[in-house]
């Protein structure tokens, strides 16, 4: 190899020849100085036909809240409102499951197996025809980048709806030589980062089974839930089978505490998981939680490096970070890191943040002025722990809430970052020697949700995933979903999966035949 | 008055590495499939509009090899393309000339007479193309004769035979003299990936040939049906970004085979753009071997410019 210059360690960056046309300069910060630059290309918001004012969703009309209050959702990116919705209360939840409970008696539960998986493909198929307009309101709603909502997101919650369907018809072969019969009414409550997706997660399954619904989106993001009323009226999904009702954490109390309600579903914080496990303690109700998480990516020397970085920045910017299995932690075989650190920092000045509804956006905008403040004070908290922050230099939109991606390196096992589940584009990185210590080190979490293990050396993958507590454990990759793959956690990340076979049964009683 | 020092491109030398220790640094990169390629993909879901588009496309031209080598291939035939190269839209002064014309070793002095004083390089295919099956000898010949001839840029192939019995040892010295043998005409080696087993294969001999000395890389040959593809880009882009970061040197690209349509064009130039950056959006550093991308390029420029459609007879077909 010949010599490197002496001039410098490291290679010039500079440009060393004018191009014959300059790059345009069509759209400033969001590219370093050094790179071609694209024009804007926003997705049109033209398909998208908002009502000014939503109702709850119950027996299959739109029902004005007990409360007569609403709440406007506004669009974290533009901030300008978008709807006004209705503030539900105890006294919507009770209609609301009353309703579902009357569709489960008289309707749903003498529907056969394939029925109701004909209603279920019916949904799917309708998700996949408008999938524009739902990719389209949840970047608006919720400021995720168009290319999620539209190649993650709204395929994925489609995806979920046919699985399910598929068992319908099939539950007694799913639980072989058992018995098997739907639990009632089923009260779910939904967080805003996958709001489309997590209403699939738990609908699907719930009607597959043979339960009806009464389902709580959060109060950021209810414009999908919304929107989906409509496919459930297009399906001709008979009335009181699904219900929703809008609202803040008065609602969700609310659905979770009715004592009618046969089946709690929740995915959110777990703080608030653990709320909902001392209101149904004592209860017969089923409950399945999945929680927060602090999961850890870690990366052998030996793996495939400009991978792993990939797997790196998928892990933790995807969605702004708000994913409750997203790898926060890095953990980094020592004699890797300066080689992984490298390749991160220069593959992270090529991300490209701000307004979600372009169609180039890599990471968008945080989903409320809330969880920008939590960042904000968590980031804070880092840098005055001591650990050391970069950040690249991309410019940030003038309005919305935008948090620079981040990444923390010198962190150590006691700082809160390392500890707290910060839910935005925040990555913590620490190192380890041997494989041993990255156990020892990544299991050394109150949370166990997911993990990822990067390694070209097989038998070193499965020695590791047998060792770490989480849910799932994902080898050189990180954040795969798929509908046949059950998902949950250990620990504080949740009980109960979700997905697969096994995110039927919490939705059934399964007894010995 | 003398460039200043970052800007001449500091053009790539043999190493004088022993060979294993070339092998050992070439296997000691590890790619993984699904990751390549979903890296790969990402970079088509890119939407490239407006004047970035028109930048883009005007690149796409730029850094063009057109490309004739066919059996049928006559001086008439290369006079034509070679006019085409200079003015590939004869109604737009606007467009850019192509980077080379890229032709067998006997119409080396017909392309070169022919594009005299325009800019436009000529580059010969060379070592027994495109297999590379015959007498190292006859590879040093065929070289010399096309450098002799006035190629300004050779395209030789590499020993897959060699390749995949594991003798690197003679992939290495073959280009190495090669190189020597190509004076000051720029060397391109073709890897021909589609013969090459894995992207672990490409990353080494993408290391092996830079190391050797080649000034760019190139995917393939065209004669085969799996030609160049973006994870295969991707890898040998990655190789190329190792190498400058452990020298300093910056060794170019060259795509070949199966990019057809403006649009496919973009795609690679928006890897280039996120995976090396502007500084290898040159011809100096990139290329694209192509036949009948030009036409579709042009198309695509005249209806950014008008925009309407034209039909293809409104392009030459040479």
């Amino acid at each position: 190899m010949a010599t490197k210059p002496t001039s410098s360690s490291t290679p010039a960056k500079k440009a060393t020849q004018t191009p014959r046309q300059a790059p345009p300069k069509t759209r400033t910060g969001v590219a370093g100085p050094n790179r071609w630059d694209y024009a804007p290309a926003p997705e049109s918001t033209s398909i998208v036909q908002l009502r000014d004012r939503y109702d709850h969703f119950i027996g299959g009309e739109w029902v004005k809240p007990a409360s007569k209050k609403y709440f406007t959702t506004v669009s974290p990116s533009t901030l300008k409102p978008l709807a006004e919705v209705a503030e539900g209360t105890a006294k919507d939840v009770d209609k609301a499951v009353r309703a579902a409970r009357a569709a489960f008696e008289n309707d749903w539960s003498k529907r056969s197996g394939a029925e109701r998986g004909r209603f279920l493909f019916r949904i799917a198929r309708i998700l996949q025809e408008r999938a524009r307009e739902f990719a389209v309101l949840e970047s608006m709603d919720g400021g995720k980048p168009i290319k999620e909502s539209r190649d993650v997101d709204v395929p994925l919650a489609a995806a979920h709806f046919f699985y399910y369907a598929g068992w319908a018809d099939k539950l007694e072969y799913a639980f072989p030589g058992q018995k098997v019969r739907p639990l009632g009414v089923a009260g779910q409550v939904i967080p805003w980062n996958f709001p489309l997706m997590m209403l699939a997660w738990k609908v699907a399954p719930a009607l597959a089974a043979g339960n009806t619904v009464v389902l709580k989106p959060a109060e950021t993001t209810p414009l999908t839930a919304l929107l989906f009323c409509e496919v459930l009226e297009q399906a001709g999904l008979p009335a009181g089978v699904v219900n929703i009702v809008t609202g803040d954490g008065v609602a969700g109390a609310a659905v979770v505490s009715h004592p009618d309600v046969d089946k709690v579903a929740f995915t959110g914080s777990t703080a608030v998981g653990k709320q909902i496990a001392r209101a149904v303690a004592g209860t017969d109700k089923k409950v399945t939680l999945e929680l927060g998480g602090k999961a850890a990516n870690i990366v052998f020397d030996d793996a495939p490096l400009d991978q792993a970085v990939e797997g790196i920045v998928n892990g933790i910017y995807f969605n702004q970070g708000h994913v409750c299995c997203a790898g926060s932690r890095l953990f980094v075989q020592e004699s890797a890191y300066d080689a992984v650190i490298a390749k991160l920092k220069r593959r992270m000045e090529t991300l490209r943040i701000g307004d979600p509804l372009d169609k180039n956006t890599d990471v968008g905008a945080i989903n409320s002025k809330a969880q920008l403040e939590r960042i904000t004070a968590l980031v804070g908290a880092g840098v005055e722990e001591g650990a050391e922050i970069w950040q690249p230099s991309c410019e940030l939109p003038k309005k919305g809430y935008y948090f620079r991606p981040t990444v923390f390196t010198g962190v150590s096992q006691s700082h809160r970052i390392a500890q707290e589940e910060i839910f935005g584009p925040v990555l913590s990185v620490l190192t380890f020697r041997t494989p041993a210590e990255a156990i020892e080190k990544a299991n050394n979490t109150p949370y166990g949700l997911s993990a990822g293990v990067w390694t070209e050396k097989g038998s070193r993958i499965l020695s590791m995933v047998s060792k770490l507590k989480a849910g799932v454990v994902w080898a050189n990759t990180f954040n795969r979903f798929d509908p046949t793959s059950p998902f949950g956690g250990f620990q504080e990340s949740g009980y109960g999966r979700e997905g697969g076979l096994q995110g039927l049964a919490p939705y059934l009683h399964v007894e010995k035949g | 008055m003398a460039l200043a020092e970052s800007q001449i491109l500091r053009r790539n030398e043999p190493s004088d590495l022993s060979v294993r220790a070339v092998v050992d640094a070439a296997h000691a990169v590890t790619i993984d499939q699904v990751g390549v390629e979903e890296r790969a993909a990402s970079f088509t879901k890119r939407s490239i509009k407006k004047d970035a588009k028109l930048w883009g496309l005007d690149l796409a031209i730029r850094t063009m090899d057109l490309t004739t080598l066919e059996g049928a291939d006559t001086p008439g035939k290369v006079r034509a393309l070679s006019a085409k190269a200079i003015h590939p839209d004869p109604t737009n002064p606007d467009i850019p000339s192509v980077a080379a014309v890229c032709v067998f070793p006997n119409f080396v002095a017909v392309a070169k007479r022919a594009l005299e004083g325009s800019g436009v390089q000529v580059a010969s295919v060379a070592t027994g193309f495109p297999s590379g099956q015959v007498p190292f000898s006859a590879k040093l010949d065929d070289v010399r004769a096309a450098v002799e001839d006035g190629a300004d840029e050779i395209d030789m192939v590499i020993d897959r035979g060699a390749f995949l019995r594991g003798d690197y040892a003679t992939v290495y010295e073959e280009v190495k003299r090669i190189r020597e043998a190509c004076g000051d005409a720029h060397l391109k080696v073709i890897l021909e990936t589609g013969e090459l087993g894995s992207y672990d294969d490409v990353r080494a001999a993408s290391w092996i040939s830079m190391a050797a000395g080649a000034d760019f890389i190139k995917t393939s040959t065209g004669k085969i049906g799996a030609a160049a593809t973006l994870p295969v880009t991707l890898v040998m882009l990655e190789a190329i970004r190792d190498y400058w970061e452990l020298t300093g040197i910056k060794v170019g690209m060259k795509p070949a085979g199966g990019i057809r349509t403006a649009k496919q064009s973009l795609q690679y130039l928006v890897m280039l753009n996120e995976t090396l950056g502007l500084e290898w959006m040159r011809p100096e550093l990139w290329r694209f071997g192509a036949s009948s991308l030009l036409n579709d390029v042009l198309m695509q420029l005249r209806t950014q410019a008008t925009g309407a459609y034209s039909g293809g007879d409104y392009f030459t077909l040479d």
